[in-house]
């Protein structure tokens, strides 16, 4: 066992971790009747499952090759195959958090490298911070009027503040030798922008694109749960109001991996950029 | 007929932090002529490091002019190349980028290819090949980096060179060979060198002339000393040179004392601030032979 490398051994007591809770849970599920079993009414009212059909895993395990094996299909607007669902999620994500890195990137190029603008826009960061993003989803749903729209727009605005702030903070502490080095070479303004600023910048800007792609996520959850229509959110809440909660069980686990993806991509980015001094 | 180089009533003037004035230096005036080494040494707070930062344009002074080659020094420029004491190498490129992207800086027309050959040789003159200039500065010891960053200082071929304390972050021993390679690359390229240091022995194996600065508030240029040691100089060879002790006293004696008493004093309204020209030379044939031991010879100053 000592002769393994660290990286072998956490494996090994990672999948020792799974297979322990997996069996602990499963065996903490009371056994149910077979759906064959049960009449029809009882069915109805999922009242074949005591424990409100908390799922053992060997069914949420089922359910999964069941969604996974066929992920794209769509038999009408409450029966989408999961891969559609997450889909709209990331297309809804993507499409959010990309409009937010075009203003959110060149405006904090702009408040980092200018103490004016930096002072003169803070007060109104520091009070739009804060809000949560769900609760400006009244007023977006009221001035856009469209609930699509509505959710894309949420995700601008959370993902906006991390990359704004830390953009902002990145280009303002760039060291002066460097900024020098560009102005003794007589590199033009968007020359040190780009050859300097930008690189010297670039660990901390990414840093902040990974914190908002990460609360972006948390989000979209939340907001396609009000505005419904489409996307893993919905799907979940869709499936609650099913009592379907196999199918709950499994598109929270699916939120986790899809989340943990577009962590590692921002996180193998980080390390592209990433200078020792 | 004005120097190459010429430093004219510089005064540099910092708010004090209580609501008064700082002068760092006043009216100080020197010039350096073409392909001249000229080092400056002088107490910390004499504003050694604000005079290489306006001659680099990167400072403005609160009043005077420095003119080179008849124009005038406004912001800065690729005709003043600077090598900073940290190195200031650009950490996220390779060792041969951070030169090259100063050469195609300074060669917008030229192609990659002549860029990076370019830069290879520079490199190749600071000894340093193969493999090494793949890696990133970070790789690099102290020494190397600040070999990349001379090299990409001479790949440009500047007006002037400036150094701002180049060894100052070095160890002895590799202060010593940088030293020498500087020497070698300066021989062969005819550079105008202004040097910031510390270190007089650095100063008397580099310098064609010296200038020592009085101590600040109140700084002033007040002496140039002619080094009159012929080249090339080696390191090993110049300490049994006759003038080598004499020139060493008359600095270490400056900057012990004198530096001190002239601290603040101006000249009179009207008369020249120019730095005295001191000349010592040890070598004329009407001087005594007991000089050839100069670690027992009296002062001469």
């Amino acid at each position: 066992m000592y002769g393994l490398s660290l990286n072998v051994r956490a494996a090994i007591l990672s999948c020792l971790i799974l297979i322990v809770g997996l069996l602990v849970w499963e065996a903490a599920i009371p056994a149910q009747k077979a759906v064959g079993e049960l009449t029809e009414y009882e069915r109805l009212t999922g009242g074949g499952q005591p424990k409100a059909g908390v799922p053992p895993p060997s069914q949420v395990i089922v359910k999964a090759w069941e969604q996974l094996s066929d992920p794209f299909y769509d038999a009408g607007p409450n029966d989408k195959g999961i891969g559609i669902q997450i889909g709209y999620s990331i297309y809804r994500v993507l499409t959010g958090y990309f409009l937010a890195a075009a203003v959110a990137i060149p405006l904090g190029f702009l408040i980092g490298m200018s103490p004016i603008a930096y002072k003169a826009l803070n007060p109104f960061i520091q009070v739009l911070r804060p809000i949560s993003p769900l609760a400006w989803m009244p007023l977006a749903l009221f001035i856009i009027g469209d609930s699509e729209a509505s959710a894309i727009f949420v995700i601008f605005i959370c993902s906006i503040w991390p990359m704004l702030i830390n953009t902002a903070f990145g280009v303002a502490g760039v060291r002066e030798d460097w900024v020098n080095v560009a102005r003794t070479h007589e590199l033009g303004a968007l020359k040190t922008a780009f050859m300097v600023i930008l690189p010297a910048a670039a660990p901390t800007i990414v840093t902040g694109m990974r914190i908002s792609i990460g609360i972006a996520w948390l989000v979209i959850v939340a907001a396609e749960m009000l505005v419904g229509g489409t996307g893993i959110g919905y799907y979940v809440w869709n499936e609650w109001n099913n009592l379907d909660l196999t199918s709950v069980v499994f598109s929270i686990l699916m939120i986790g991996v899809v989340g943990m993806f577009l962590d590692s991509m921002f996180a193998y980015l980080q390390r592209r950029v990433t200078y020792v001094e | 007929m004005k120097p190459y180089l010429s430093i004219e009533n510089l005064t540099q003037t910092f708010p004090d932090g209580a609501g008064g004035d700082l002068t760092v230096f006043e009216n100080s005036s020197f010039g350096v002529e073409k392909g001249e080494f000229v080092v400056i040494l002088g107490h910390s707070g004499c504003g050694k490091s604000t005079i290489m930062n306006i001659l680099a344009g990167l400072a403005e002074p609160t009043s005077g002019v420095v003119v080179m080659d008849g124009q005038e020094v406004k912001g800065p420029s690729l005709d003043r190349g600077v090598v900073f004491q940290n190195y200031s190498l650009l950490p996220w490129l390779s060792t041969l980028n951070n030169v090259s992207f100063g050469v195609a800086a300074r060669h917008p027309e030229w192609t990659k290819a002549q860029v990076a050959e370019h830069s290879t040789k520079f490199l190749a003159m600071v000894g340093l090949e193969g493999d090494v200039i793949r890696r990133k500065p970070s790789q690099l010891s102290g020494g190397m980096r600040q070999r990349v960053s001379i090299a990409r200082a001479f790949a440009n071929h500047p007006k002037l060179l400036l150094l701002d304390e180049p060894f100052g972050a070095l160890d002895a021993l590799t202060r010593g060979t940088i030293q020498d390679e500087l020497l070698k690359i300066w021989g062969q390229m005819e550079q105008t060198v202004f040097m910031i240091t510390h270190d007089i022995d650095e100063a008397i194996l580099l310098a064609d002339r010296i200038l020592l600065m009085t101590n600040g508030p109140k700084a002033r240029v007040a002496e140039s000393v002619e080094i009159t040691i012929p080249r090339p100089r080696y390191r090993t060879e110049i300490v049994e040179h006759p003038n080598y002790y004499a020139i060493r006293n008359h600095l270490v004696q400056f900057l012990g004392k004198r530096s001190k008493e002239m601290a603040g004093q101006q000249t009179e309204p009207g008369q020249s601030n120019k730095p005295t020209t001191v000349r010592i030379d040890k070598t004329d044939p009407q001087d005594d032979p007991e000089d050839k031991r100069p670690a027992l010879r009296a002062v001469n100053s």
